[in-house]
């Protein structure tokens, strides 16, 4: 399995946009890595561009060391499979997994000894003389993935496969991905805007947004020490939630806010260099915040609204700026309705802090590591909510 | 009362329904069931549609094969004698007379055969290029797409006249072309020479009916999905490996469709070739030889039978198509 490295990798149509800005990243050999970005990051061009459909405006890109920059995608070792996965219809599924293989000229018990291994891989033997209409949804991206590895590719590329599946049948193929994965080993850059799909597939996430790599990184470092507020808000669902805040005090490691209501609050961050007054925002996650009583807890809020999950409950608090809400999520159910004012806590540990322009300041707590220490810090809590042991769910 | 099949319910069960049964059956004597009257809301809808195609279509067929079994004068239709199938073919003192044993027949037959058989292959060609153009994007698309019409939106008869003129052996701008790029030394008489009258009528028929060919044709490019494509590039098929295995497969039943079209209207072929060549052997289409026995001759009896021939002959090469496309249709299902 090969290894992929791209070198201020750029794309540009005609003078105006570009849509791919300068792009550094190394894949290594056997990564399972996922390129995430919002609808219109360029992370599908990203990927083209790797497969070889779209050209290379700027930069290099090398498989295994050889610059392979005016390859043709088959000449690139490459196998694809596509959001809508541009089956053959008029062509067998056996057949589809053997063109490939047919046009590359090689003997035919070859073709039907690798037609049929990457049949049995997937569970496609007995759907190997059907045609692409008569197959389901999850069948036909079994088949995409067959065709795939029957090329037996240096380089796997999945553009947004499970976007066309139901919810159940994403989440059976987003197992069978990654078991197909771990058997075949094999170097995969899978494109999503799923972050979910992400978090769950990824060894390594390419956080992109306008073309601009954000941040890479496993999803935990993504989710725990996101590098600025776009990874922030991105990774993790509901977003993480922002509240502004005035730098009072800026330490090595720790630092004294004044939070918009005039409260302070000390989080274990370093701030050097900082100045004070500086505006900054203040990051807490949905299931790090903490209720508190309403007579003793620092901040009161108006609930909005409450969703109920069944397995968990979103409750929408007023955060003084409309259809912006802060969200708390509880694992458990609650009774807090609709309209209640409510008493909350920002536990400092689980505090991130972002400057003007959206960049994080390092954290020293893991977030969901060692040093949290329930009971000491937290007020009396009203709902008994040992939130903090579902901080992914 | 005997209840053959319900005998093993219980007496009980059954007894109830029976004035219950007979309510509904004196519903549907004064009012019909949703179904009935919705068949009969379609007869009524299409009925318009049927009488006035059995008026123009129906009618004058079933006159024609009428008369085409009579020795009716074109100026006195009334005035006949039925000659059974004298017209179409006759045996007295061992010669053979009819339709079927004229020459000029088979003449017109052949013409017509080797004119749709040459006229389409060529529209299919140059409108599989010109729909394969028109499908790239580039500048001024949807000012082509608009040109490639022009052709077709010209009537026949001017067209005919048009080419006419391009032909013309003195004048025509077709021969100066050829004389100047050197091709000919002595300008060619494109519709008097019998061996390239026929070519004259193609090209000008070619150059009429490409257009619909294109737009048949790019209509059916349009549905293929791009990333096929794309999956082909990715499993390394050439731009000729992409046309062949992926493009002409997955056109094939529109192209098919375009082609039982444009070999109908070849057959029937008549007003081009009429205009262009007027009654010149060797270019006389059996339509052109029903309209000669027909107008010309005043034979009606002939001319029907003739006119009937076209038709059995136009329909049964259609009947063709229509089987092989089903055949085919059916072989992709049993592989299924």
């Amino acid at each position: 399995m090969a290894q992929l490295t791209l070198e201020k990798l750029n794309k540009r149509y005609g003078d105006a946009a570009q849509v791919i800005k300068a792009i550094d990243l190394q894949v290594n050999s056997g990564e399972f890595v996922v390129i995430v970005g919002p609808s219109g990051c360029g992370k599908s061009t990203l990927l083209r561009m790797i497969a070889g459909l779209d050209d290379i405006s700027g930069g290099n890109m090398y498989i295994d060391g050889t610059r392979v920059n005016d390859d043709t995608p088959s000449e690139r070792g490459i196998g694809m499979v596509f959001q809508s996965y541009a089956l053959y219809p008029h062509m067998s599924v056996y057949e589809n997994m053997a063109f490939g293989l047919q046009l590359a000229k090689l003997p035919k018990d070859e073709i039907a000894r690798r037609v049929e291994a990457s049949a049995r891989i997937l569970q496609l033997e007995p759907l190997l003389k059907r045609r692409p209409k008569d197959l389901s949804g999850g069948q036909r991206q079994r088949v995409a993935i067959g065709r795939a590895i029957a090329r037996e590719p240096k380089l796997f590329l999945f553009d947004e496969p499970l976007s066309n599946l139901d919810a159940a049948l994403r989440v059976q193929m987003r197992m069978e991905i990654a078991a197909l994965h771990r058997r075949l080993r094999s170097t995969i850059i899978y494109v999503t805007h799923d972050q979910v799909e992400a978090m769950t597939l990824a060894q390594r996430i390419v956080v992109l947004n306008r073309g601009n790599v954000e941040q890479v990184g496993t999803p935990l470092e993504l989710y725990d020490h996101p590098a600025n507020e776009f990874v922030a808000q991105f990774i993790g669902s509901p977003k993480m939630n922002l509240m502004p805040a005035t730098l009072m005090h800026a330490g090595q490691t720790e630092t004294i806010l004044q939070l918009w209501n005039g409260k302070p609050l000390t989080v274990p961050i370093g701030t050097p260099a900082s100045a004070e007054g500086t505006k900054v925002k203040l990051g807490i996650r949905p299931e790090h915040i903490e209720w508190g009583t309403v007579a003793d807890a620092p901040y009161l809020a108006d609930v909005l609204f409450v969703e109920h999950m069944g397995n968990e409950t979103y409750h929408y608090l007023d955060s003084g700026k409309l259809g912006d809400p802060w969200v708390v999520r509880n694992s458990r159910r609650s009774d807090i309705a609709a309209g209640e004012t409510v008493g909350y806590v920002l536990p400092p540990e689980h505090c991130h802090l972002f400057d003007e322009s959206g960049n994080a300041f390092a954290r020293h707590a893991t977030g969901n590591g060692a040093s949290r220490t329930p009971g000491i810090d937290a007020p009396p809590i009203t709902f008994a909510e040992p939130m903090r042991t579902n901080a992914l769910h | 009362m005997s209840h053959n099949s319900e005998s093993l319910l219980p007496s009980a069960a059954v007894a109830p329904p029976a004035p219950a049964q007979a309510a509904p059956a004196k519903a549907t004597g004064r009012k019909r069931s949703l179904q009935q009257r919705r068949a009969r809301a379609a007869w009524l809808l299409v009925a318009p549609a049927l009488i006035l195609l059995f008026a123009v279509a129906g009618w004058p067929l079933l006159r024609t094969l009428f008369y085409s079994f009579t020795d009716a004068a074109m100026d006195t239709p009334e005035e006949y004698n039925f000659v059974g199938l004298a017209n179409y073919l006759d045996f007295a003192d061992g010669e053979r007379f009819g339709v079927l044993a004229d020459p000029l027949w088979w003449q017109a037959v052949g013409n017509t055969l080797w004119f749709t058989a040459c006229s389409v292959s060529l529209e299919l060609f140059f409108g599989m290029l010109l729909a394969l153009l028109m499908n790239e994007k580039f500048r001024g698309q949807g000012l082509v797409r608009a040109a490639i019409l022009v052709p077709w939106a010209i009537p026949t008869i001017v067209t005919a006249k048009m080419w006419g003129w391009m032909f013309h052996d003195q004048y025509g701008v077709i021969n100066d072309l050829l004389l100047r790029v050197g091709l000919i030394e002595t300008p060619l008489a494109w519709i008097a020479e019998p061996t390239l009258s026929m070519w004259a009528v193609v090209i000008a028929d070619v150059w009429k009916t490409v257009p619909f060919m294109a737009l048949m044709l790019l209509a059916a490019l349009q549905m293929i999905p791009s990333d096929l494509y794309e999956a082909a590039r990715v499993d390394g098929a050439t731009a000729w490996q992409r046309f062949r295995r992926i493009t002409l497969p997955l056109i094939m039943p529109a192209m098919i469709v375009a082609l039982i079209f444009r070999v109908m209207d070849a057959l029937r072929v008549f007003d081009l070739i009429y205009v262009l060549t007027s009654n010149s052997e060797a270019t006389i289409s059996i339509s052109g030889y029903a309209r000669e026995q027909m107008v010309s001759f005043q034979e009606m009896g002939v001319g029907s039978a003739a006119s009937v021939l076209v038709f059995m002959m136009v329909a049964g090469i259609a009947a063709c198509f229509l089987w092989i496309n089903r055949f085919s249709h059916e072989g992709k299902e049993a592989g299924q």
